[in-house]
């Protein structure tokens, strides 16, 4: 064996920093490799994937547009990762956020757009944390665990879905596709700047990141969690309750999620359709991985994974690339985040010394 | 054995089993070993003694390969090394016992001992050789038990056994004994006076300086990461070491002459049962005990016979079912959780410092938040406050001598005995009603042990009711007004100290049953002997 991985003995700040770079470079380079594999000039998919979206008119503020959901989630799935609590589940949370704000805009088209939005939030965040209290119900009653629970009720909130937009809330006038109606204009968030799709929610969801970090680095809230995430014994002798921070972290995480759900149908969607979703919820678990679960990185880490949808959009329109390629670089950069997040505790080594040493 | 190294410096043509020269070694804000030279000769006992922060660690963490030195050269029989990593150090033949030690919970003491192996072909009949040479050294363990429902000092053995089945030709102990009881500690001493005779060489760190002048033939003190003496130990007092440790006088702690103490009961325990949450842990059996203001009561007992259980009943860890089964100053206490407790004004020092008492990787401001919010009013409106929090912890780093480079560095930078007399400090400062600690000096040196007794002490005389869990009879005796034994989760009737008598204690402290052999009564009487 050529290296070898050596315990640090404790954890390296530099590489808590340096991994989701290095992580980022590999990735790059190995994404061209796919496209060199593929056939194409590796350079030129690279600038179509990476660059060539942020280069129109329409570029940034579509990457702001892609990054709010990411970024709403990610911060909520942050503060649970820090205590330890595994919320895997965040993208059944959007959509139960965006059924129930979808079902209020479907129910009142006419009523005031100021009364609404808000009414309509508020259901988003419900939504999302009734479908989290059933993982967090199951833990802190029956110790289940909350990484498979809240992963396999999202199949269920997708089936869900998919029986309303079929059945129920079918558009009567919409020849039969499975989608509701369009929203009334009164249930469409506030566009922020003219020409652009940025909505309400963008601003919502930086407004939150801010706020998770504040909670995380001097409330005392965000100081249990990370007591909890770090060390549960030293929790207990301050008393601060695992059962509580277990619901609170998924309230949170279930909230913001479903508040995602329900920017992403009112605003870019504008529908119930059964695609409301390329995976916000699950790809937002690389997005507070790669933002080192704290607030502030997890912006960083939206805006990055918010391009890798635009660069596969990309590729798929210039370079006739099926849609694939989106879900490629980011499997390929949760695996390179998680190799070199080994580069926190241990150090590589050369080649084992020779007898003298030994 | 003595005879051996004895000749070896005689004859004068040995070589050095180890030897060290210049080492350095820099942390941030810290020169923890400031060119150190150390020779270790074969099959001798060579003692390392120093101050909390003194760098003892440090050095036998370099050693072991833990650490890399930033100047110096290490030779191993002679040969210029580079220790590379701990299996590097295993392979030449050093073992060590760290002062921390890192095993898997969840885990059975065979599969800890398995993963700690480097070789595969080593795992077969491991268990069967694991329990031949606990048996040998008369290290009770049962292979098969999970560690997470050990005692620290059950836990230590395992450190031990791993390192025996290794046939070390240095076997390294930071602070083996702090945890272990008296019997424990005379079995272990004969465990590693067979081993030197065999000509493994021991290389012992410890603050118990009547241990160490009982077992080793040689010592290299240090102090402030210098080396600045070397004495045989058998030929100086334990006061003369620890002077030579602290390079000033000691100053014990003044026991309190304050006779009858009056005044209500400030803690009252009433027919307290409660089941252990651990598969093997220890349930508490209808405990009683009332301790009035101004009092210290010890509390005595052999590891593993209900401390634990009976700490997390009192810190509000484990809630009793009945609220009146603890007092606290009058109020029902029993089904209150840890911070309405330290409302009430009840502080506590559990046994474990890391991740129980302390979060290792947060900073000193944090963990002094950590216990220390609520009586001090720490936060404000849900935020911390955290300029008051780090004035508290500056407080408590200044009180206690703590060595460390401020509120800001983490837990785990500090020393063992600094962050024991951080966590200490951290609950005397909050003037609690009730403060019950346990092992308050673990891994404490001469000096500071004296500085937290008194510190005890001085809280008792302002009217604070005091109970000292401890293994440590002596401490119990230089602290305590009135002493009871804890033997298979029942406590005994509390005595006044005058009239408590060592042979009374040891038959208490065996209660019904003692782990196979063991007579507590006698060695009782050993330890009795040994500090008299
Ligand atoms: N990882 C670290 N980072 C920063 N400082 C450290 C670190 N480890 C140790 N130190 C500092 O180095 C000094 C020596 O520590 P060391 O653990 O060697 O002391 P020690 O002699 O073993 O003390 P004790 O008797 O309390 O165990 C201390 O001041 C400590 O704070
Ligand atoms: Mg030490």
């Amino acid at each position: 064996m050529l290296l070898r991985l050596e315990p640090r003995g404790q954890r390296s700040r530099l590489w808590t920093y340096a991994s989701p770079l290095l992580a980022l470079a590999l990735t790059v380079v190995t994404a061209a490799v796919i496209f060199a594999m593929l056939g194409k000039d590796p350079l030129q998919s690279l600038y179509v994937f990476l660059i060539s979206p942020l280069t129109s008119a329409t570029g940034l503020p579509e990457l702001f547009v892609k990054a709010a959901p990411l970024i709403l989630i990610g911060v909520g799935l942050s503060l649970g990762f820090r205590a330890n609590v595994w919320n895997i589940g965040a993208e059944g949370q959007y959509t139960l956020g965006a059924i129930f704000a979808g079902g209020l805009a479907l129910s009142y088209p006419e009523a005031p757009a100021i009364l609404l939005i808000p009414a309509m939030m508020l259901l988003g965040i419900l939504g999302g944390m009734t479908w989290a209290a059933i993982p967090a119900y199951l833990r802190t009653r029956w110790n289940a665990n909350e990484i498979l629970t809240s992963l396999m009720l999202t199949y269920v909130a997708q089936l869900l879905l998919i029986y309303l937009v079929t059945g129920p809330w079918r558009d009567p006038d919409g020849y039969g596709f499975p989608q509701t109606a369009l929203f009334s204009s009164s249930a469409t968030p506030p566009i922020l700047f003219e020409g652009t799709r940025v909505h309400l929610g963008v601003v919502v969801a930086f407004l939150a990141a801010i706020v998770g970090w504040i909670v995380l680095t001097r409330s005392v809230i965000g100081f249990q969690l990370r007591v909890l995430g770090q060390a549960p014994r030293a929790a207990r002798f301050a008393g601060f309750s695992q059962e509580r921070l277990v619901w609170l972290s998924l309230m949170v995480g279930g909230g913001l999620a479903g508040l995602a759900g329900m920017f992403e149908v009112a605003g870019p969607v504008g529908q119930l359709t059964p695609s409301i979703s390329p995976g916000y919820g699950f790809t937002a678990i690389i997005v507070a991985f790669l933002g080192r679960l704290h607030p502030i990185g997890v912006i960083f880490g939206g805006l990055i994974l918010a391009l890798s949808y635009l660069g596969g959009e990309a590729a798929q329109i210039d370079l006739g690339m099926p849609n694939a390629v989106t879900g490629i670089f980011q499997g390929i950069l949760l695996f390179f985040l998680l190799a070199c997040d080994v580069l926190i505790l241990y150090r590589l080594r050369g080649p084992r010394p020779l007898a003298g040493g030994a | 054995m003595t005879g051996q190294a004895e000749t070896i410096k005689a004859t004068g043509t040995a070589v050095p089993l180890l030897s060290l020269t210049g080492i350095v070694k820099q942390f941030p804000g810290t020169l923890a070993n400031d060119h150190v030279d150390l020779t270790v000769l074969p099959g001798e006992i060579h003692a390392l003694l120093g101050e909390n922060g003194a760098g003892k660690s440090t050095l036998v963490k370099i050693i072991y390969g833990v650490l890399k030195p930033d100047a110096g050269e290490i030779r191993w029989q002679g040969q210029p090394i580079v220790v590379q990593n701990p299996n590097h150090a295993r392979r030449l033949g050093i073992g060590m016992v760290f002062q921390h030690f890192s095993l898997f919970e969840a885990l059975t003491v065979a599969e800890n001992i398995a993963l700690g192996l480097t070789d595969a072909a080593d795992r077969k009949g491991l268990r069967a050789r694991i329990v031949e040479i606990a048996r040998s050294y008369g290290l009770h363990l049962d292979p098969d038990r999970a560690v997470h429902d050990l005692s620290v000092g059950e836990r230590q053995r395992i450190e031990i056994v791993r390192c025996l089945l290794q046939k070390p030709k240095l076997l390294i102990m930071d602070e083996p004994t702090s945890v272990l009881t008296p019997q424990e500690v005379e079995r272990l001493f004969e465990t590693l006076r067979r081993l030197a005779k065999e000509g493994c060489a021991i290389l012992y760190i410890s603050h118990k300086l009547e241990e160490i002048r009982a077992l080793c033939e040689r010592a290299t003190v240090m102090r402030f990461g210098k080396v600045v003496a070397h004495c045989d130990p058998r030929q100086e007092t334990a006061k003369r070491l620890a002077e030579m440790m602290i390079g000033t006088e000691l100053k014990a702690a003044s026991h309190h002459a304050r006779g009858e103490v009056n005044g209500g009961p400030r803690l009252e325990v009433r027919a307290l049962s409660l089941k252990s949450e651990q598969q093997f842990g220890t349930d508490l059996k209808d405990i009683s005990f009332a301790v009035k203001g101004g009092e210290i009561l010890g509390i005595g007992g052999i590891a593993g016979n209900g401390q634990a259980e009976l700490m997390a009943a009192l810190s509000g860890e484990m809630p009793a079912a009945a609220p009146d089964a603890i007092v606290i100053d009058g109020v029902a206490a029993g089904r209150l959780g840890p911070r309405e407790r330290r409302a009430l004004g009840g502080c506590f020092v559990p046994e474990e410092r890391n991740g129980h008492g302390a979060v290792r990787d947060m900073s000193l401001s944090e963990n002094a938040f950590l216990s220390g919010h609520v009586r001090r009013a720490l936060a404000r409106n849900g935020l911390i406050n955290s300029g008051k929090t780090a004035r508290f912890a500056d407080d408590v780093i200044r009180s206690f001598d703590v060595r460390t480079t401020g509120p800001s560095a983490e837990a785990r930078s500090l020393s063992g005995g600094n962050l024991q007399k951080f966590l200490v400090g951290r609950e005397v400062k909050q003037s609690p009603s009730v403060l019950v600690v346990c092992q308050p000096t673990w891994g404490v040196d001469a000096g500071a042990a004296a500085a937290i007794h008194q510190a005890l002490i001085d809280l008792a005389d302002n009217g604070t009711a005091v109970v000292v869990i401890s293994q440590d009879l002596d401490e119990i005796f230089a602290l305590a007004d009135r002493i009871a034994v804890i033997a298979e989760g029942r406590l005994s009737q509390a005595m006044p100290i005058g009239e408590a008598s060592i042979e009374q204690i040891g038959l208490l402290m065996g209660g019904t049953h003692g782990a196979p052999g063991e007579s507590p009564a006698a060695s009782v009487e050993g330890r009795d002997a040994a500090s008299a």
